[in-house]
C-alpha cells in the first residue's frame, strides 16, 4: 500500500509531472510564469482547488454514469474554483489581493480535468487525495522552476514581490541576482515562457538518459 | 442492504437515460445551491473587506486635511461610461476642499479600475489602481507595491501638460510606459485624463 502512494508521489512530482510530461495546462504556465513568486502562488492555488476536486471527484465515482461524466466533472470543478475564489476574498482577503488573478486562471487550467478523467474517477479517496496533492506540488515545482529561469534571465532578480505573497517574514527570498541589468523582454514575454518550457524538457530528457545508462551498465556487466 | 447489492443497482440505474438527465440536473442543481449559500455567506465580509480597501485608498490619494467622513458624504452622479458614479467629497470645514471618485478604462486583458483624488482647483492629488487583471511582471507595475510609476499623476492637471500631451511618450506624450506593456499605461493616462474632464464638466454639481 506504501508502495502505491510512493508511485503516486513519484507519478506527480517526475514520472508523469502536469507540465514536463503531460505537457497539460501550458496556458497557466505561459501566463504566471514570468517571475518565481506568481509560479509559486498559481501552483499552491492550483494544488489546494486539484486535491478538493480530486476528493469530491472519487466520492461520487460510483454515482456517474460514464455518458455524462464530463459535463459533471467540469461543474463540480467550476464550483470548487468559485467557492475558493468566495471564500479567500471573503476570509483572506489581502492574499485574495495577491492569488485572486491565479484562481480565476485555474478555471481554464484542463490538468484538473485531466487528473479528474485519469485517476480520480477511478481509484478510492486517500489516493486520489495524495495524486491531487502530488500533481499539485509537481506542478507548483515547474511553474516555479520556469518561473525562477525566465525571471533570472529576463529582469535578472528571483522571487521579487515574494513579501506580497507570503508574507513580510519571506522578504530575504528576494534576491537581486543581476545588478543594474537592463532586462531581456523576450524571456518575459509568452515565447521566453515556450524557450524556457523547450530547453528544461531537454533537459529533463537528458537527465533520464543519463540515468537510465547509468541504472543499466551494471546490469550488463552481471549478464 | 449490503454495498453490493447497491453497487449493483446503481450500475444498472446508470444505463438508463432518464438517471444520466436526473443526474446532471441534481448535480447543477446541487451546485448552484452550494454557490448560493455561499455567496449568502461570504456577501458581508466581502462587501465589507471592499469597504476597507476603499477606505484604505482613499486615504491615499486625498494626502491632504479633511474633517469630515467621506463614505458618508457623496454624490451620484451619471458617470463617463453611463453608470451611476459615486463621488466622495473631502470637506475642511464645511467647504468641499477635494473629491474622489473611481474611473476605468480597457487595459490589455480587462478594466483598469482606478481611484483618483482631484483637488478644488483640478490637480490630481493620487490616482491609485484598485483592481486589474493586466500581465503579472509587466501591466502590474501600475499598483504601487510595485512601481512608482502611478505617482507621476500627482500634481498633474489638464493644463499640466497641456491636453495633447496627456499621452504616453511612445504617442509623444510626457507619461512614460513599461517596457513590454504600453497598453496598459496608455489605458491608465487616459482613465485619469477622462476623469479631469469629468471633473471640470461637473465641478458645479460636488462643489
Amino acid at each position: 500500500m506504501n508502495q502505491n502512494y510512493l508511485n503516486i508521489a513519484r507519478e506527480g512530482l517526475w514520472d508523469n509531472n502536469v507540465v514536463f510530461v503531460q505537457m497539460l495546462a501550458l496556458c497557466p504556465t505561459m501566463a504566471v510564469t514570468s517571475t518565481a513568486t506568481h509560479g509559486l502562488g498559481m501552483g499552491l492555488a492550483t494544488m489546494v482547488v486539484l486535491t478538493l476536486s480530486n476528493l469530491l471527484i472519487s466520492a461520487v465515482r460510483h454515482w456517474v454514469s460514464p455518458e455524462v461524466r464530463i459535463p459533471v466533472y467540469v461543474v463540480f470543478i467550476a464550483t470548487l474554483v468559485t467557492l475558493v475564489d468566495m471564500s479567500l476574498n471573503a476570509w483572506a482577503h489581502e492574499l485574495h489581493k495577491v492569488l485572486g488573478l491565479f484562481i480565476a486562471l485555474i478555471v481554464v487550467n484542463c490538468a484538473i480535468l485531466g487528473r479528474a478523467e485519469a485517476f480520480a474517477s477511478k481509484v478510492g479517496i486517500s489516493e486520489a487525495i495524495v495524486d491531487g496533492l502530488m500533481m499539485g506540488l509537481g506542478f507548483t515545482l515547474a511553474l516555479v522552476t520556469i518561473g525562477a529561469v525566465r525571471e533570472i534571465l529576463g529582469s535578472g532578480t528571483l522571487f521579487t514581490e515574494a513579501h506580497l505573497l507570503l508574507g513580510e517574514m519571506f522578504a530575504f527570498l528576494e534576491l537581486t541576482l543581476i545588478h543594474e541589468y537592463k532586462g531581456f523582454l523576450l524571456m518575459i514575454l509568452p515565447p521566453g515562457g515556450f524557450l524556457t518550457l523547450g530547453f528544461l524538457l531537454a533537459g529533463k530528457r537528458v537527465l533520464e538518459t543519463r540515468l537510465s545508462t547509468v541504472v543499466t551498465v551494471p546490469q550488463q556487466v552481471s549478464v | 442492504m449490503a454495498i453490493g447489492e447497491i453497487a449493483m443497482k446503481l450500475a444498472k440505474l446508470r444505463g438508463k437515460l432518464s438517471y444520466q438527465t436526473i443526474l446532471l440536473g441534481s448535480v447543477t442543481l446541487l451546485t448552484s445551491g452550494v454557490l448560493a449559500v455561499a455567496n449568502y455567506l461570504t456577501q458581508e465580509a466581502i462587501q465589507a473587506a471592499e469597504m476597507q480597501d476603499i477606505k484604505h485608498t482613499l486615504v491615499q490619494v486625498l494626502p491632504i486635511q479633511y474633517d469630515n467622513d467621506l463614505l458618508q458624504d457623496t454624490v451620484i452622479l451619471p458617470g463617463i461610461d453611463g453608470n451611476l458614479l459615486t463621488v466622495y467629497r473631502a470637506r475642511q470645514r464645511k467647504q468641499v476642499v477635494a473629491v474622489v471618485f473611481q474611473v476605468s478604462q480597457f487595459g490589455y486583458a480587462g478594466p483598469v479600475v482606478l481611484m483618483m483624488g482631484i483637488s478644488r482647483t483640478g490637480e490630481v492629488l493620487g490616482v491609485r489602481v484598485l483592481k486589474h487583471s493586466e500581465t503579472p511582471g509587466l501591466g502590474d507595475k501600475i499598483e504601487l507595491a510595485k512601481n512608482n510609476w502611478i505617482l507621476s499623476f500627482n500634481g498633474r492637471s489638464l493644463t499640466n501638460p497641456v491636453t495633447t500631451q496627456w499621452q504616453v511618450k511612445k504617442d509623444g506624450g510626457v507619461f512614460d510606459q513599461f517596457t513590454g506593456a504600453t497598453i496598459t499605461p496608455r489605458a491608465v493616462v487616459r482613465a485619469v485624463k477622462q476623469g479631469l474632464e469629468f471633473f471640470t464638466a461637473h465641478q458645479a454639481e460636488f462643489l
